[in-house]
């Protein structure tokens, strides 16, 4: 099992909650509180979660937009949690970022060619007309004419600047792409488009996918491995057929029962979750899902929930189900 | 899962919209903006009424003489003939009349009006200029560099420097001297060390964080926005000998704190944005990330205010030379032609009405355009079309 691209062991992110004039810190939000995962080469994980989750945190602390406060994040066998400046650089030609809002991931006032070169600025390509036919290619590459690398974002539509944004991402030819929701603000009929673009992309160019979303039908399409988050810790982490016929975690299920027009898991009566997300601002000790899970017991309010592995592939954090 | 269908026609899904680059876009709107557009207009024309009447009144021999005194031609209304019994050749007024009338020493108004236009349009700009230099500046580095704590470190470096250089200044050789030498050695130190390792327990305290840069820079504003700012100026314009320059420098550096906070609110807002994350993700510098993502997405709202700063600029330089602290004498500017006017304003109204009203419609020209330029460039007051 040495393929992996990315291996991420106990990741945490606890921001501080500060207040009054001193700004004291009276708190901390734990957004990530120990994630473990591994991304395959060539594979997709998916990650999935409600909004507020942290989910989006991961993908930043893996691409050092943030900085871990705990664990740590091996890129090919090789440490990237404290990486110096000019070692970072390198980094950034190994993963990218894809967002969800087509809107704001461009900037309105450079030319979408203009946004694009400047990955290949970070490859070091000095010779401007090599960047110029390289714009072309990663245009044509994600299905929009070449000759419009000199307009505005605004010309485009959303699906369109979409793929202009996989298109930047692709610019330094990563190994790794982060998906950070990037199909959850576009029409159904585009969302299939941009997936099979990802799709084809993988097959074509060898490229590992983190895939952030809250859409449990386009991860179960587009994942090998699938890992359900809550407030900061990983629920349940199976492979993606494994997930979706056999839930484990009462969360998983009650995820699951919720897309509409699914065939509910057998056996289990249908679990509508109750109440919100509870804030991730100093949560109870136990089980982060206690305040919303049918089966609570007293036990869960105790201590840590362990990781179980119930399969080689397959690891739950609830005691209750094994 | 069976929800993905492979599609099968080539990808672009729509042409893209017609073609309209963001000028024309402007261009379109502001053309609507019937007040906006009367205000560029009276703005193009002020300044070319300004260039123009540099180019006729300086020299050493103008063909618009503000400064030429005819002591028996005073105080003649607009439009009059000039007198040619008591006027030697040189003396006549170019245009053959007095066009907006002479003042109590007989200059000619229009003469000097048209130098009064340069002053103003110098004054407006070049203290507008400087304070959204700075406003950038300082509301840049709140923004963005904002969170840096500053340590105590850093503040016992500030202190040694700035007393060092004050001794230096201030005559005492030796003593400053020392403490640059003290600075400097105490510079070189912790720059060597870079990540600090674990320092000693006494010296502990020094790494502390103190406050952070964003807090340092917008107390110093609200301190700055405490004084009334013309009062300001005046003190500080009895302080410094009076001179067109000492004016544009002063107006400037006491109204630089509004574009400050909207520079600062705007990056703070951009650093956000998707855009300079993906940046960021794709090894940009910083100094590219704020000259080419950040400040051309924040220029909006700073040409806006600079806009009805220029106006602002330009009626407190009038209000500092109608009180008499402004540009000294052998410069005309429109508010010391009002100055002197006031004191004739019954027997000659002209003095004080031309360049009232001078003032008045440059003044609203540049908050007309202002206001347009706010209106066309917020996307929410914007209309649909």
């Amino acid at each position: 099992m040495n393929n992996h691209v990315l291996k991420v062991e106990g990741l945490k992110k606890h921001f501080p909650v500060r207040r009054g004039f001193f700004e004291k810190v009276i708190g901390w939000v734990k957004a990530v509180d120990g994630v473990d995962f591994e991304i395959a080469e060539g594979k997709t994980l998916g990650l999935v979660g409600e909004s507020g989750c942290g989910k989006s945190t991961v993908g930043r602390l893996i691409l050092k937009l943030l900085d871990p406060d705990g664990g740590t994040i091996h890129y090919k066998g090789k440490d990237i949690s404290a990486l110096s400046r000019k070692d970072l650089k390198e980094l950034r030609k190994e993963m990218q970022i894809i967002f969800q809002d087509p809107f704001g991931s461009l900037n309105p006032r450079m030319t979408i060619g203009r946004t694009i070169e400047e990955g290949l600025r970070t490859l070091g390509i000095k010779d401007r007309d090599e960047r110029n036919t390289r714009v072309q290619e990663l245009l044509e590459r994600v299905g929009i004419s070449g000759a419009s690398a000199d307009r505005y974002p605004h010309e485009f539509s959303g699906g369109q600047r979409q793929r202009i944004g996989i298109a930047r991402a692709l610019s330094v030819e990563p190994h790794l792409l982060i998906c950070d929701e990037p199909v959850s603000a576009l029409d159904v009929s585009i969302q299939a488009q941009i997936i099979n673009l990802l799709k084809e992309l993988q097959q074509n160019l060898g490229l590992s996918y983190l895939f952030i979303s809250h859409d449990l039908n386009v991860v179960g399409y587009l994942s090998d491995t699938v890992a359900v988050m809550y407030l900061g810790h990983i629920m349940e982490y199976a492979p993606s057929e494994k997930l979706f016929d056999h839930p484990l975690h009462p969360y998983t299920l009650a995820l699951l029962s919720s897309v509409p027009g699914r065939d509910k898991p057998k056996g289990l009566e249908t679990r509508e979750l109750r109440g919100d997300v509870p804030t991730p601002f100093n949560p109870p000790p136990g089980c982060k899902f206690q305040g919303r899970c049918p089966l609570a017991e007293e036990r869960c309010r105790q201590g840590e929930i362990e990781f179980y592995r119930v399969s080689r592939q397959h690891r739950v954090r609830c005691w209750k189900v094994i | 899962m069976t929800k993905f269908q492979p599609h099968s026609e080539s990808s672009s899904e729509a042409p893209p919209a017609p073609r309209r680059t963001q000028g024309q876009e402007f261009w379109r709107l502001f053309k609507k903006n019937r007040l906006a557009l009367a205000g560029l207009a009276i703005f193009l024309i002020f300044f070319i009424i300004a260039v123009a009447g540099l180019s006729v009144t300086s020299g050493t021999r103008p063909y618009f003489d503000p400064a030429l005194v005819r002591l028996p031609e005073k105080l003649r209304p607009p439009l009059s003939r000039p007198n040619l019994e008591v006027l030697i050749p040189g003396e006549m007024p170019p245009l053959g009349m007095y066009v907006f009338g002479t003042d109590d020493l007989g200059r000619d108004v229009f003469s000097r009006m048209l130098q009064g236009a340069w002053v103003s349009l110098t004054v407006g700009f070049v203290a507008v200029g400087i304070a959204v230099f700075v406003g950038i500046l300082l509301g840049g580095i709140a923004g963005y560099y904002g969170q840096t704590s500053i340590t105590i470190n850093h503040i016992f470096l500030f202190c040694l420097m700035l007393g060092g250089a004050s001794a230096f200044a201030f005559g005492s050789l030796f003593p400053g001297v020392i403490l640059l030498i003290a600075a400097i050695a105490f510079l070189y130190r912790s720059a060597r060390s870079g990540k600090p390792a674990k320092p000693s327990l006494a010296l502990a305290w020094l790494q502390k964080g103190a406050t952070s840069v964003d807090t340092l820079i917008m107390r110093f504003v609200d301190i700055m926005l405490c004084f009334p700012s013309f009062f300001l100026i005046l003190t500080v314009v009895a302080l410094l000998p009076a001179s067109i320059y000492n004016i544009m420098i002063v107006i400037g550096l006491t109204s630089w704190m509004g574009t400050t906070r909207f520079v600062r609110a705007e990056f703070l807002s951009l650093r956000e944005q998707d855009f300079v994350t993906a940046a960021k993700a794709l090894g940009v510098g910083d100094r590219r990330i704020i000259f080419r993502h950040m400040i051309p997405n924040a220029v909006a709202p700073v040409l806006v205010s600079a806009t009805i700063g220029i106006a602002g600029a330009i009626l407190t330089e009038a209000g500092l030379s109608f009180l008499g602290f402004g540009v000294p004498p052998p410069y005309a500017t429109w508010g010391n032609i009002l100055s002197d006017g006031k004191r004739f304003i019954f027997d000659a109204p002209w003095l004080t009405f031309i360049p009232g009203f001078a003032i008045l419609i440059v003044v609203l020209s540049f908050n007309l355009f202002g206001e347009g330029l706010r209106d066309i460039l917020n996307p929410k007051l914007r209309e649909r079309y």
